[in-house]
């Protein structure tokens, strides 16, 4: 017998008081070598930032493995935690800390380009967007199944850019010119 | 080929668990005018179907080490007891064909009985309560229980439209087993007189809006002390036979 589904509803904008934690951003810590930071913005249909969205990430460790049992490939070393958690501060802005993650097989038999898979939650969004977040200058990237999904000419909307600083840099356009790929899972 | 993938036999499979579609009916669109928040932030282009492969049935397993022993009780954070009526809230966390999920993270929030949340953001002119924070947390039980104490949320105001007014919810957010049965939702308590007047409940499909309501269940009641309000949750269902992953076969 199935059961039918709950539905979803707005994160609203109060999810602070309880669902943010001290070490969200922290999918890894500060000492942790190869460790590089991965933020941007989130902005809205009429280009103003959001500054009440949560952004999660979810990713595979350097070696490509997930932490989870359904990973059939076996467990991931060292407690790789995989999940980040930021909400945008004033300026819409969000970053976190992690690792790039390795690359991890794909739907059309071949390793999929290194990805973090992302989900924005905000007040005015009754269901999360779902996203993924691709690295600059990785060649995997041209062959890349799911990258091949989205038309030519809004994939760069979901590859990152290098700043000078080292870190890497992807804003989430919500609407309109430049909009963000979302995906539907 | 990548070391990951090293040390397999050509043409094995990997043998992944698959999550059923979302069924049509039981979601809110995402442009939805009467809540007016929506207009600037959804998507105007159509989203990309997404096949799930390893990164999409896979998700965080939390909770471990996050969660103390009296985060369940939103009435006992404080040195004193916060004010209002103090509720029972407890239910199953299930996937579609009604196994339930153990073992996942369960997080709660919610306005106090004044209908006022701890946030800098709310400017409800309604008292705060020193004794109530408003969020909890707990993980299911073997059989995808979860059960906390809190006090019955206050309905407050808010400036979607005039005189607009949200009937008492509590937040509730879930893991499940993948990211792709991750679901932030609210649970309403029965026969609230203010369901016909709310844009965001009205969201929903009309079918499904029951499933965002609570029951009283006077056997959860306990005499003397708090009433008790039951309340399932159900994620996405997986399909009955794995999927293969034809990624050696190319």
């Amino acid at each position: 017998m199935t059961h039918p589904p709950t539905p979803s509803q707005t994160i609203g904008p109060f999810f602070a008081v309880g669902i943010c934690w001290p070490d969200g951003p922290d999918v890894v810590g500060e000492d942790t070598p190869g460790a590089r930071r991965i933020g941007g913005r989130v902005l809205d249909g009429a280009g103003d930032p959001v500054p009440d969205a949560l952004i999660e990430t979810w990713q595979a460790d350097p070696q490509g493995r997930f932490a989870h049992p359904d990973d059939p490939r076996g467990p991931v070393s060292g407690g790789f935690r995989g999940f980040g958690r930021c909400p945008t501060d004033a300026q819409g802005r969000w970053a976190i800390r992690t690792l790039k993650p390795g690359r991890v097989p794909g739907p059309d038999g071949k390793p999929q380009a290194p990805h973090l898979t992302v989900t924005i939650f905000m007040r005015g969004l009754l269901k999360q967007l779902q996203t993924r977040m691709y690295f600059p200058d990785d060649t995997a990237n041209a062959d890349d199944a799911v990258l091949k999904l989205v038309p030519a000419e809004r994939r760069a909307t979901l590859v990152a850019k290098k700043r000078g600083d080292g870190v890497l840099e992807w804003n989430v356009v919500l609407q309109g010119k430049n909009e963000t790929v979302f995906f539907d899972f | 080929m990548s070391d990951t993938l090293k040390g397999r036999q050509p043409g094995s499979r990997l043998r992944l668990p698959g999550y059923r579609p979302e069924e049509p009916g039981t979601h809110p669109p995402l442009d939805h005018p009467d809540y007016r928040s929506t207009r600037l932030r959804h998507p105007s282009q159509p989203l990309v179907p997404l096949p799930h492969r390893l990164t999409e049935v896979t998700g965080p397993l939390l909770g471990e080490g996050r969660v103390g022993e009296t985060d369940h009780d939103l009435t006992a954070q404080h040195p004193g007891e916060p004010l209002g009526e103090r509720i029972i809230v407890t239910g199953r966390v299930l996937d579609g064909d009604g196994r339930p999920i153990p073992g996942t993270l369960v997080e709660v929030w919610q306005a106090n009985a004044g209908g006022r949340y701890r946030h800098d953001g709310d400017r409800h002119p309604a008292p705060l309560d020193p004794n109530f924070s408003g969020a909890g947390r707990c993980l299911t039980d073997a059989e995808g229980h979860f059960r906390f104490v809190t006090v019955k949320p206050g309905a407050y105001p808010w400036k979607n439209h005039p005189n607009a007014w949200r009937p008492a919810h509590i937040h509730f957010s879930l893991f499940g087993r993948a990211f792709t049965q991750r679901l932030i939702t609210q649970m309403y308590f029965p026969g609230d007189p203010l369901f016909p007047f709310d844009p965001i409940l009205g969201s929903v499909p009309e079918a499904a809006r029951e499933r965002l309501v609570s029951r009283l269940d006077m056997d959860l009641t306990t005499p003397e002390w708090a009433l008790g309000y039951r309340w399932d949750i159900v994620l996405r269902g997986r399909r009955a036979t794995p999927v293969e992953d034809e990624e050696d076969d190319a």
